[in-house]
């Protein structure tokens, strides 16, 4: 399956992606991990303010099966949060990289995007499996 | 000599129980045998089960040898009769009620409703699923909260679960304090005592209006009406628990809300209580069914299933079991509860209850209770007896000098009035108390009249009229204003030509035993014989109370003691409990054992327990309630518990060890061959193992685990011993130690139970779900010891037969010794999903239209099915599975092929309902023939799906969990 992976896009091993957009990091789930879970039913975020720190649970996602908790790909604040995803799941669903965002995040030092994966590494990491 | 020939004859074949039990003749066991390649039964288990564990087993002198069917039950009559049947007016949870005849005769008694399995296979379970969604529907009426599950165990554990919700969701770090109105049930009072103290809360009874209320209270738990009957307006403590963040729980009647207004309108944010007196026999504690009704913010920490309104491929309104992931299957040790199995059957039975007398019939009897409470308050004022002033609902309680005459008088004349205090003796009895129920009539009330007047020496006088208009009855209680239970169902099947057809017209819908085989792996859905069902519906069992004085149940402690007996010998250990209502609580109970043998020991560190990634969901909730930290142990590749992976995490947590739960034979259905080295290891390192007793229908006659190196072990009576899944219970789940243990068996505030330093109770009822006692009862009396060994190594012979027939089209996962199963398989469908795109889903739903219900799916590995036969069925029905199971394979193969459409294929579009094969237009890649009636032998016998693929979905998306009422059907 081909999931498109934006270029600019960086990815977590637990895959969450981040992707810097003015001096705020968009985070969300990837493709790959949203058809890995099918048919999501609800999604849970932080509310707008919330310190979020690399690596420890910021909210989770449940399809019909299976619930999973999403993992900060760094540490910062919570400016915003994908509110249409929170009242339609779907929008998760159909666009992951796109409309389907979750948060917007103000981060404490941009550089922790560096640790991430880029797009071609998460590429074939997930081909593998 | 002569005798012993005679004995032959009298127990020959025809007449033995154990042929009626095991589907397969002596013939087809030898064919069976052959195609394995083993010369006879004996050698065969010699090579499934591990040598040295197999177990010479002892011949059981008291677990005498098998009977027929009516000798068993002429013998278990006399142990009825042995328990004496008085008029108890006891109360306390507890009350007297009429299951009407066409409930009991149609549902309780009739197979299509008891041996049904959870409803997890929505489409061939609408029938169930819609009665459980009236009774969410009614529960969500009585209470005013729009969120209502399907059942749980009872009021106490809902209670507790309440408690637990509550701790979980107000999530402020000190808040441990949960405050408990005095006038709270004691066994409700003692199940929450139980379960707070592993979670570090902290319980404190007081009168509600002296409650201490700070930010370190995050609940509440108000009984009304109380135990001792009284009603208050709760307004007021509602706003001051809610002032400080706290949620607040009440235990309420439901006979009593359907008079009061619904507690949800006054803004209280859960609702727990019994559903008993809803038509359900007291069956000396159990099994009822509890109710647990909250608001909408809660509905994803909502212990227990819930029953959700969706559609399904066709775009009709379809029922299913919703929110799953709030469950332990999916969510382990994050779960809300650990409750699996519930209390199904008995909810249905309430509905249908409220089905029959409709609201208008409902509030009669609740008008009638309060008025004899009335009555008699008005008759104990006019004979000098004092009177508290307070407002009762059905109890009056009454402290005086004469008490302990008055209880005698009242055993003279056949009645058991509650005596006070509560668990004394009649001879200390300061006072009594009168429950009144749906059974009292003017004869009963005159004939208490005459007792009381007796006990205090006046004579007995007509009392004069009063006003019984509820207004007067309940002066200064919020009463219900507005129409409820508007819902058609409540209002057409007042007739019972009207109701038994609505109650056929469902249980046609669904997929029971009555049907065919139910393979479902880990729940051992075999026979569940008339004969060992008859019993329950007898007076003798059904209609005592659980807290009568001791004499009166002499028949039912006969019952706990052979029971009792008979189970710890055969697992090995030394003392039973029954009183866990589910394999969950046996869990919960158990662990709860271990950590207090630890505390005796003074090692209260040891709080680690290590589970096998592969357990059932329950082990690691129950864990977590029991106040461990759970650590997880790998499997390796042939599906056994990683040996090096234990050795590794118990020297790391050497000192912290408190438990294993391992499941004997594993989860994936094999007998481990290292099972004395796993418990060795843990042994060595000072914790105890707990086995996960589902599977001992692999074990029973044949090796005991309290032999094998388990300390603990729970049984479920549900699979191995015969009592009928009900559609999601009622269960039992016994508990059996070894000597060491015994001292901490569960005890019970209002019954002589448990060890001499007894954990506290873990169900409401002293010996939980006795009403249903007799069925296990029956089985091991019917069978004998030879009996069960018998079944146990068919049951196995019939699993590796399926995994030997099925194995060349669906590899079998794992093996155990000499490439054999246990009493169960697993097919690995996953290449399907690679090649296909089939899921397992689609093989599962695909069976339906074969007439099979799936085998479990997904569990314990995604992915795959998972197979159990049991003993019970034919080689005719092992033989049409595999026909069925095979014939998907080639339709399967077809799609492999490109011959079938990825997307329109019998897979994908099943399961076919009549109306969508005789539908006018048919515009799918395969006939009509092939949708319905794949096999040629459908055509004799086809069970029809009530509705097609279920949009699961959409469903959790738009969660409906109980029925508008009409106008909102009408304006649609
Ligand atoms: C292995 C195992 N453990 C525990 C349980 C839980 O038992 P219950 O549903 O009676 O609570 C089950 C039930 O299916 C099971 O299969």
């Amino acid at each position: 399956m081909d999931f498109n992976f934006p270029a600019n896009f960086r990815f977590a091993d637990s895959h969450e992606y981040a992707v810097l957009e003015d001096d705020c990091v968009r985070i969300g789930i990837s493709a790959f991990a949203v058809d890995q879970l099918g048919d999501i039913v609800f999604v849970d975020l932080p509310e707008v303010g919330t310190a979020l720190t690399r690596g420890s649970s910021f909210g989770s996602v449940e399809s019909v099966k299976a619930v999973e908790d999403m993992f900060s790909p760094l540490t910062g604040e919570v400016v915003e949060r994908n509110e249409s995803v929170l009242a339609s799941p779907e929008a998760l669903q159909n666009n992951p990289h796109e409309g389907g965002w979750l948060l917007r995040v103000k981060p404490n030092d941009a550089s922790q995007l560096n640790d991430l994966m880029d797009s071609e590494t998460y590429s074939s990491k997930v081909a593998a499996t | 000599m002569l005798e012993n020939k005679l004995k032959g004859v009298s127990s020959s074949n025809s007449s033995k129980f154990l042929s009626r039990h095991i589907g397969l003749s002596s013939k087809d066991q030898d064919y069976l045998l052959k195609v394995l390649g083993y010369s006879d039964l004996q050698d065969f288990i010699a090579s499934v089960v591990p040598p040295d564990i197999l177990d010479p087993f002892p011949p059981m002198d008291s677990l005498l040898e098998e009977c027929s069917e009516s000798e068993a039950l002429e013998n278990l009559h006399s142990i009825g009769n042995e328990n004496l049947l008085r008029r108890s007016l006891i109360g306390l949870g507890y009350y007297g009620t009429e299951t009407p005849a066409v409930i009991q005769r149609n549902i309780l008694e009739d197979p299509a409703w008891y041996t049904a399995y959870t409803p997890y296979q929505a489409e061939i379970s609408q029938g169930r699923l819609e009665a459980l969604f009236n009774f969410q529907t009614l529960i969500s009426e009585l209470t005013g909260l729009p969120i209502a599950n399907a059942s749980l165990l009872d009021e106490a554990t809902a209670a507790a679960e309440a408690m637990a919700l509550s701790f979980s969701v107000v999530k402020k770090p000190h808040a441990t304090r949960f405050l408990v109105d005095e006038d709270v049930l004691p066994q409700t009072l003692s199940v929450l005592q139980t379960r707070a103290e592993p979670l570090g809360i902290c319980v404190e009874v007081e009168a509600p209006n002296t409650f201490q209320f700070d930010d370190e209270v995050f609940g509440v738990l108000l009984q009304l009406p109380g135990s001792s009957g009284k009603l208050w307006d709760p307004s007021n403590c509602i706003l001051k628990s809610h002032a400080v963040g706290a949620l607040v729980t009440t235990a309420i009647d439901p006979l009593a809300q359907v008079l009061l207004a619904p507690v949800g309108e006054l803004s209280v944010d859960i609702a727990i209580g019994s559903m008993q007196r809803f038509g359900v026999p007291m069956g000396f504690g159990g099994p009822h069914a509890a109710f647990f009704a909250t608001r909408e913010a809660f509905k994803r920490q909502m212990p227990g299933r819930i029953v959700g309104q969706s559609v399904d491929a066709e775009g009709n309104t379809a029922l299913r079991l919703a929110l799953q992931t709030r469950e332990q299957h999916i969510r382990r040790d994050k779960a809300t509860s650990n409750i699996c199995t519930a209390q199904v059957l008995l909810a249905v039975i309430s509905s249908f209850y409220a089905v029959y007398h409709g609201p208008h019939g409902l509030k009669q009897i609740a008008h009638r209770v309060i008025y004899f409470r009335a009555k008699l308050e008005q008759c104990l004022v006019q004979l000098g007896y004092k009177l508290s002033a307070k407002v009762c609902f059905d109890t009056v309680e009454v402290l005086c000098d004469n008490a302990t005459k008055v209880h005698k008088l009242a055993a003279l004349k056949g009645f058991n009035f509650r005596v006070l205090p509560i668990g004394s003796s009649v001879e200390d009895a300061t006072g009594f108390g009168i429950a009144f129920d749906e059974l009292t009539t003017e004869n009963e009330f005159d004939k208490i009249h005459e007792i009381l007047a007796k006990s205090i020496e006046q004579s007995y006088q007509k009392l004069p009229a009063f006003d019984s208009k509820l207004e007067s009855l309940f002066p200064g209680i919020p009463l219900r204003k507005k129409p409820w239970l508007q819902q058609g169902v409540f209002h057409g099947h007042q007739s019972e030509t009207e109701l038994i057809r609505y109650m056929k017209r469902l249980s046609t819908k669904d997929f029971t035993l009555v049907n065919g085989m139910i393979p479902l792996g880990s729940c051992t859905m075999k026979l569940n014989a008339s004969a060992e069902l008859l019993p329950i519906s007898w007076k003798q069992f059904s209609s005592l109370h659980p807290f009568v004085p001791q004499q009166q149940s002499l028949g039912y402690q006969k019952l706990v003691s052979d029971l009792e007996t008979w189970l710890a010998f055969l697992t090995g250990f030394a003392g039973v409990s029954l009183q866990p209502n589910a394999g969950s609580q046996g869990e919960f109970a158990g662990l709860l054992i271990i950590r207090a043998w630890h505390k005796y020991r003074g090692e209260m560190d040891r709080n680690v327990c290590l589970i096998p990634t592969s357990a059932h969901g329950t082990n690691p909730a129950s864990a977590v309630m029991a106040g461990f930290k759970v650590v997880a142990i790998q499997c390796d590749l042939e599906g056994n518990v990683d040996l090096n992976d234990l050795e590794k995490k118990a020297v790391e947590y050497s000192s912290r060890l408190a438990a294993l739960m391992i499941t004997y034979p594993s989860t994936h259905g094999v007998f481990e061959s290292k099972v004395r080295d796993a418990c060795e290891i843990v042994h060595n390192h000072g914790g105890q193992v707990y086995l996960d007793g589902a599977n001992l229908n692999a074990q029973v006659g044949l090796c005991r685990p309290g032999k094998y190196g388990a300390d603990v072990c729970h049984l479920n009576l549900h699979k191995t011993f015969c009592i009928p899944h009900g559609g999601g219970g009622p269960g039992i789940g016994p508990v059996a130690v070894a000597s060491h243990l015994c001292p901490f068996l569960p005890g019970h505030p209002l019954s002589h139970c448990g060890g001499n330093q007894a954990i506290g109770p873990v169900s409401a009822a002293p010996f939980g779900s006795a009403g249903i006692l007799p069925i296990s009862w029956m089985y091991l009396r019917m069978m004998g010891v030879e009996g069960l060994r018998q079944a146990s190594s068919i049951a196995m012979l019939s699993a590796n037969y399926i995994a030997h027939r099925l194995n060349p089209f669906y590899p079998v996962l794992f093996k155990g010794l000499n490439g054999l199963v246990g009493h169960e398989c697993i097919l690995d469908l996953r290449s399907m999903k690679r090649k296909a795109g089939i899921d397992v889903e689609d093989i599962a739903k695909r069976l339906m239209d074969y007439g099979f219900h799936a085998p479990t799916v997904s569990w314990p590995v995604a992915g795959t099915l998972m197979v159990e036969p049991t003993e019970s069925e034919s080689l005719g029905e092992l033989d049409r599975f595999c026909d069925a199971m095979i014939s998907i394979r080639q339709e399967i193969e077809a799609i492999e092929l490109n011959r079938s459409d990825l997307k329109d294929n019998p897979l994908k579009q099943a399961p076919h309902t009549l109306s969508t094969v005789t539908a006018d237009n048919w515009e799918r890649s395969y006939s009509r023939t092939q949708a319905a009636f794949p096999l040629p032998n459908l055509r004799q016998n086809k069970y029809w799906p009530a509705v097609s693929r279920i949009d699961n979905a959409f469903g959790d998306r738009n969660l409906v969990c109980s029925c508008a009422p009409l106008e909102d059907w009408l304006d649609n």
